[in-house]
């Protein structure tokens, strides 16, 4: 074969290109799939619960991964910060994971049981209310947008779709859960759960 | 990993390189005697006069990827890559860790059980300590009582001598190991305007400002009547170890303007200082106890 054969035959090329740049996925990706250290739940992980998942989609929504990571590495200059490195198995019930890579501000993979409600309350308003050398935006309207609690059993059931085991009476739950909640009490139930199936202390 | 995953990733990886190997072997082969006859050029022609040129690679590029593959090679036979094999000197990250935290732990051990020995209010004394002790703040407490432990609104000022729960050491040691809840009850619906009004004039007078006499007048037996006594004492001074503030001093957690108090009694206060036994441990919040110690002593 010459490469002129190749370099004529665009289906050909195209065939031998994907195969060349799928190599480094298909060894390093497809086996995560399979096997058990990154698709077992560690123990005493729990799903979010119904109000827990609604703060997961605010997290989401306003953006806050593209200045908080949750994924603590296993050196000394983080777990001294944030408490025992982050495994995988912590992961399983969040799709998608909320790792994310780049870190304005602190990692939060730990953060749940860090503060109290009441400071997250006064952070999320208005972070230099207690942090003055915060950079950290403002989120005043989390207090006033209150849940309808409308979609909330579907997304429970598209989790479950991907694995997370709900069970009929969490769906069927889950509007009464979050009805008339804000926005504000979601998102707190979401941080103050993060990371603590796993004991803090290094 | 199972043995089937692991001799999958085995098989592709070494086939990998070995085609890589095969692909530079086979680009950088010595022309046939027919090629040589088309002189240099592949004998593609574009446009009239434009051809491509059949040159083998420079000879460092070539050698660029012997390089890698020999690096693969060598990095396979050293670190984990090949499936289930470890490699030779069998490094793995959590090892790493645990080598780290050993290395630091017999740097700052000694260091921290030293500390320890110490009583708090002899070793807030010690600069070097309380230049550590400054660090660990910064980072745990920071964001909460300030970077100069000077408070905000719902969390006390750690810097000044007016305590909520003590300040000797073990009074505040104990406040960072288990934690503090102040629970001051919500008097909301039980309060009709007029009374809140007259009792927060009271509580304005008790911390010796101006108030409009015939209010306190009223304030004063409001507060005997809903029993704020029970908590801040009849003379308001509340009880520095248990958590209930002094009224009269004109310290505020939450804000001494008549607005600021008028919302701590409608919808009531819960101040909470989280546990950091188990996030810190006795030596660090000993240290750090010394270290907010020496801020007011
Ligand atoms: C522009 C970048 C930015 C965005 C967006 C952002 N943060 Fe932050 N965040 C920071 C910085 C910087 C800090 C550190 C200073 C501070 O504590 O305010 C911080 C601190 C925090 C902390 C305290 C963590 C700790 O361990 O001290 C929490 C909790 C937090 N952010 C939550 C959020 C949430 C929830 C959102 C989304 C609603 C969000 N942040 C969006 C930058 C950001
Ligand atoms: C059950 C005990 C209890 C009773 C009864 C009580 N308080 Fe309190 N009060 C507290 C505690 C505890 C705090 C501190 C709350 C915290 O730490 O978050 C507090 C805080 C306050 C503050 C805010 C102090 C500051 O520094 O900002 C005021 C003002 C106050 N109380 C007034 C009253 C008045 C007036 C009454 C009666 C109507 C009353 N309290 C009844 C326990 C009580
Ligand atoms: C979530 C925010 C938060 C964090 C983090 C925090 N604290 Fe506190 N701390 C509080 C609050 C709120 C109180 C007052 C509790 C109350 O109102 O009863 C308090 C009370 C205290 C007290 C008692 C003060 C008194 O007047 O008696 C000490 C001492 C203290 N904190 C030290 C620390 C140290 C040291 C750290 C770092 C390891 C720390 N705190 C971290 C919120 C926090």
């Amino acid at each position: 074969m010459s490469h002129e054969k190749v370099e004529t035959n665009v289906g050909l090329l195209a065939i031998l290109v994907i195969l060349v740049i799928s190599i480094g996925g298909l060894v390093e990706i497809v086996p995560l799939f399979f096997l058990k250290e990154t698709t077992e739940p560690v123990k005493g992980l729990k799903p979010y619960t119904a109000l827990q998942l609604e703060g997961r989609d605010v997290y989401i929504r306003e953006g806050c991964y593209l200045c908080h990571s949750q994924m603590i590495r296993p050196f000394r200059a983080e777990t001294e910060r944030y408490g025992h490195y982050s495994v995988a198995g912590e992961f399983v019930y969040d799709h998608p994971f909320q790792w994310g890579s780049k870190r304005t501000g602190p990692d939060l993979a730990r953060v749940g049981g860090r503060y109290s409600d009441d400071w997250h309350r006064v952070h999320l308003t208005n972070p230099r209310l207690v942090v003055p050398e915060s950079n950290m935006p403002g989120f005043p309207w989390l207090e006033e947008n209150k849940l309808t609690g409308e979609s909330t059993p579907d997304k429970l059931k598209a989790m479950r779709t991907l694995g997370v085991p709900y069970t009929d009476e969490d769906i069927a739950g889950a509007t009464a859960a979050v009805k008339d909640k804000t926005e504000m009490d979601a998102i707190i139930a979401y941080l103050q759960v993060l990371g603590t199936s796993i004991k803090a202390g290094r | 990993m199972s043995g089937n995953w692991s001799l999958y990733i085995i098989i592709l990886t070494v086939v990998n390189i070995l085609g890589c190997f095969w692909i530079i072997r086979w680009t950088a082969k010595k022309k046939t005697a027919e090629e040589a006859k088309q002189g240099d050029t592949t004998g593609h022609t574009w446009d009239g006069d434009l051809q491509e040129f059949n040159n083998p690679l420079p000879r460092w590029w070539l050698w660029l990827f012997y390089i890698t593959i020999v690096f693969a090679g060598i990095y396979l036979a050293l670190y984990p890559g090949l499936g289930d094999y470890a490699g030779k000197w069998e490094w793995d990250q959590e090892s790493q860790y645990k080598q780290e935290m050993a290395a630091a732990d017999k740097k700052y051990g000694p260091l921290y059980a030293a500390y320890a020995e110490k009583p708090i209010e002899q070793l807030a004394k010690d600069k070097k300590a309380m230049a550590s002790g400054q660090r660990l703040f910064l980072n745990y407490c920071a964001t909460c009582h300030g970077s100069d432990a000077g408070g905000a609104i719902g969390f006390p000022n750690l810097s000044d001598k007016d305590w909520l729960y003590g300040g000797s050491g073990d009074q505040i040691k104990t406040s960072i190991l288990d934690g503090r809840v102040g629970a001051m009850p919500a008097l909301g619906a039980g309060l009709t305007p007029e009374r809140l009004d007259a009792i927060t004039a009271y509580v304005l007078k008790l911390s010796g400002r101006e108030a409009d006499a015939k209010q306190v007048e009223v304030g004063k037996a409001v507060y005997s009547e809903l029993a704020c006594f029970a908590c801040h004492g009849q003379d308001g001074k509340g009880n520095a170890t248990n958590g209930f503030p002094n009224l009269t001093d004109n310290v505020w957690l939450y804000g001494g303007s008549p607005g600021q108090i008028k919302e701590t009694l409608q919808k009531g206060r819960m101040g909470n200082m989280p546990a950091h036994r188990e996030f810190l441990g006795e030596q660090k919040a000993h240290l750090l106890a010394a270290y907010v110690y020496s801020l007011s002593n």
